[in-house]
């Protein structure tokens, strides 16, 4: 248990060094991001018009004076004690901002993250159990097809055939248009998030598939799949015997630190069906000069894709036998 | 008696893609691991294979077994019990009648209890009892069956293997090596165990590299060599090197601890490798201008044994 713990705590120290090194990038990037906040924000046109005074007033919100060294570390005192800071185009804590993001985006990823899972790790299952034959051969196929496929170029197609031309699914958004917030019930939620959950699942599938394919085929070249074999099992009791329980493994830690391109992959989809999800808040925050917004989305991000790898070493010393007994031995 | 086994002429064939003298497409190549091997077993007998690692003796086990590896194919003719020993009858003999015990731990499913292994999913309670009772003829206790692999010790490991095969009742053994990285001691105990198994009626065909342990314990020993047996003798005929037929088989009498450990010279071919003649030409110090010229030489039989061998008493 001591073992456990301390193997914890070390990745909890490194956790937050990791999010300290993410935010100080992002926060880089953005300073030489060549948009003017000004500009983007207010628009050429409205500065024209307004005097000087105006203009400094905007340019001390948008941060535009303040020293780079001066905001961050502003911005990191004001995060040690709990407060993210208020977003600038949103005009509301960032917090609460993410919160509602997350709210919308969480079903959407959570779907696609278990969709993935489950069918990439049944997928390399078949497609390792028959390898080199039609089915292997169509599941890999598949596989280079989509991973070789843009993720936004694909929610796009999928947009024209399921929303445009057959209309059975709507174009985008989380809810329908206009209709008022009390009156959306979750079935509409569903129909919204379809989409969306379907273009990520599908290319999640793809990376899954492959690498259980691998482990699969490793798993039944081993000798223990050959003295199985040679004991009389058949060939689908190995499978689901002794295959299964050695692809899980390394498919359970896959998936779990596939939670990345999930995030990842859900900010040019959620832009593609301009899905208000946390990915799309990204986008516009990001364009926007919308610093403290920006921040706290990826440390938030980061951190969720930080907790899955986390979870993922320690699944594996409750599962994997030789860690579990070693460590209560040890 | 009615031989359990027989095997005639039986060979292997590994298919390989290499690049094509002139054309750089893959050409397909077929390479003999195994070459026209005979062998027979009878209940009670215990045969040994003795061959240098790596020419090839586990594929024999393999085609016995019917689970040879998706790109090799067989010819020859396999009997068991008379019967023509097809693979749809292989499939349902193995794990019934016949066994193989390989060579170590990592034959065992890493993340499977060594008693859900042996019970092969089954969990009535008729296969438990026999499970255990099995474990226990080799001194392994109830608590053996909750340990994983990695648990066992080098000699449980080998017990257990041991035992997955008296679980039913074996009629013929396939021993692949069974006793690697132990010290000579320990061999010979486990080795005891295949007597007692021979005795009980089982016939055992011992697969190993080390002709003093194959002695120790055959009845007859087939020695390997590039693929091909070269020399039948009876254990017997291991007392003086002059019984012995083969060139090869005399040098592996000399290179024997007790006989003064000469080594033989030169490499061993490839089994797959393409040349005519005799494959121990290059070592063999009797070799003739025949020897080379020849196409595959035959098995006699010679002297109660059998020698592949044109000159067989030239270095008496
Ligand atoms: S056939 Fe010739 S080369 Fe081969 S072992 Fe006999 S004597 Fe030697």
């Amino acid at each position: 248990m001591k073992h456990r713990l301390q193997f914890t705590g070390k990745k909890l120290i490194r956790m937050a060094l990791l999010l300290l090194g993410v935010s100080i990038v992002t926060f880089l990037l953005m300073c030489a991001s060549p948009l003017d906040p000004l500009q983007t924000n207010v628009g050429q046109a409205a500065l024209g018009t307004m005097s000087p005074e105006q203009i400094a007033k905007l340019e001390a919100y948008w941060g535009v004076d303040t020293p780079p060294l001066t905001r961050y570390l502003g911005w990191l005192s004001d995060v040690l004690k709990g407060d993210f800071g208020t977003s600038l185009l949103y005009r509301q804590p960032v917090i609460s901002v993410i919160g509602q993001r997350l709210v919308s985006s969480f079903w959407l990823l959570l779907s696609a993250w278990v969709i993935s899972g489950v069918l990439g790790l049944a997928m390399g299952v078949i497609a390792g159990a028959f390898r080199g034959r039609w089915p292997d051969r169509l599941i890999r196929g598949y596989c280079f097809l989509i991973s070789s496929t843009p993720s936004f170029w694909l929610a796009i197609l999928l947009l024209l055939i399921f929303a445009v031309w057959l209309g059975w699914l709507p174009i985008g958004l989380s809810v329908p248009a206009g209709m008022d917030a009390a009156a959306v019930t979750a079935a509409d939620r569903l129909r919204h998030a379809i989409l969306p959950a379907l273009t990520l699942s599908i290319t999640g599938v793809a990376n899954i598939a492959l690498h259980t394919r691998e482990k699969m085929i490793d798993v039944l070249e081993s000798d223990y799949v050959l003295f199985a074999r040679a004991r009389g099992e058949s060939e689908i009791s190995i499978i689901l015997r002794h295959g299964l329980r050695n692809v899980a493994l390394p498919a359970l830690t896959l998936q779990f630190a596939s939670v990345s391109e999930i995030i990842g992959g859900s900010v040019l989809v959620e832009q593609v069906f301009s899905y208000p999800g946390l990915g799309q808040a990204a986008v516009t925050a990001g364009l926007g000069s919308d610093l403290p917004l920006l921040l706290g989305i990826t440390v938030v991000t980061a951190a969720i894709v930080f907790a899955g790898n986390l979870i993922a070493d320690l699944l594996y010393g409750v599962i994997d036998p030789k860690i579990r007994k070693g460590a209560s031995r040890g | 008696m009615e031989p359990i086994l027989q095997i005639e002429h039986l060979s292997v064939y590994f298919t390989q893609y290499e690049h094509g003298p002139r054309s750089s497409a893959f050409q397909k190549r077929q390479l003999a691991a195994v070459k026209d091997l005979s062998l027979e077993i009878t209940p009670g007998q215990i045969v040994a294979v003795v061959g240098a690692s790596g020419s090839g003796k586990s594929l024999l086990a393999h085609s016995i077994l019917g689970i040879l590896p998706y790109n090799s194919h067989m010819e020859g003719k396999i009997r068991y019990n008379g019967e023509t020993l097809t693979e749809k009858k292989a499939r349902k003999l193995r794990g019934k009648e016949i066994f193989l015990i390989p060579q170590g731990v990592t034959y065992l499913d890493p993340l499977m209890k060594v008693g859900a292994q042996l019970r092969k999913g089954k969990k009535d309670p008729e296969t438990k009892r026999r499970c255990r009772s099995a474990l226990e003829r080799y001194g392994l206790g109830a608590d053996v069956e909750e340990l994983y692999p990695f648990e066992l010790s080098g000699g449980m490991a080998r017990r257990v293997l041991i035992a997955s095969a008296v679980t039913e009742k074996p009629r013929l053994i396939i021993a692949d090596e069974p006793t690697p990285g132990l010290d000579a001691r320990s061999a010979k105990r486990i080795l005891s165990h295949f007597r007692e198994l021979a005795d009980e009626g089982a016939g055992i065909l011992f697969i190993t590299h080390d002709l003093e342990l194959a002695l120790s314990i055959a009845d007859e020993v087939a020695v390997f060599y590039a693929g091909e047996t070269i020399e039948k003798a009876k254990a017997e005929d291991f007392g003086k090197p002059e019984n012995l037929r083969h060139p090869y088989t005399r040098a592996l009498w000399y290179a024997m601890p007790e006989h003064g450990f000469r080594a033989v010279g030169g490499l061993q071919p490839y089994a797959g490798d393409d040349r005519k003649g005799c494959p121990y030409a290059g070592q063999c110090t009797a070799c003739r201008e025949d020897c080379r010229t020849e196409g595959q030489i035959p098995l006699v039989e010679y002297r109660g044994g059998e020698v592949r061998c044109l000159h067989p008493d030239e270095m008496r």
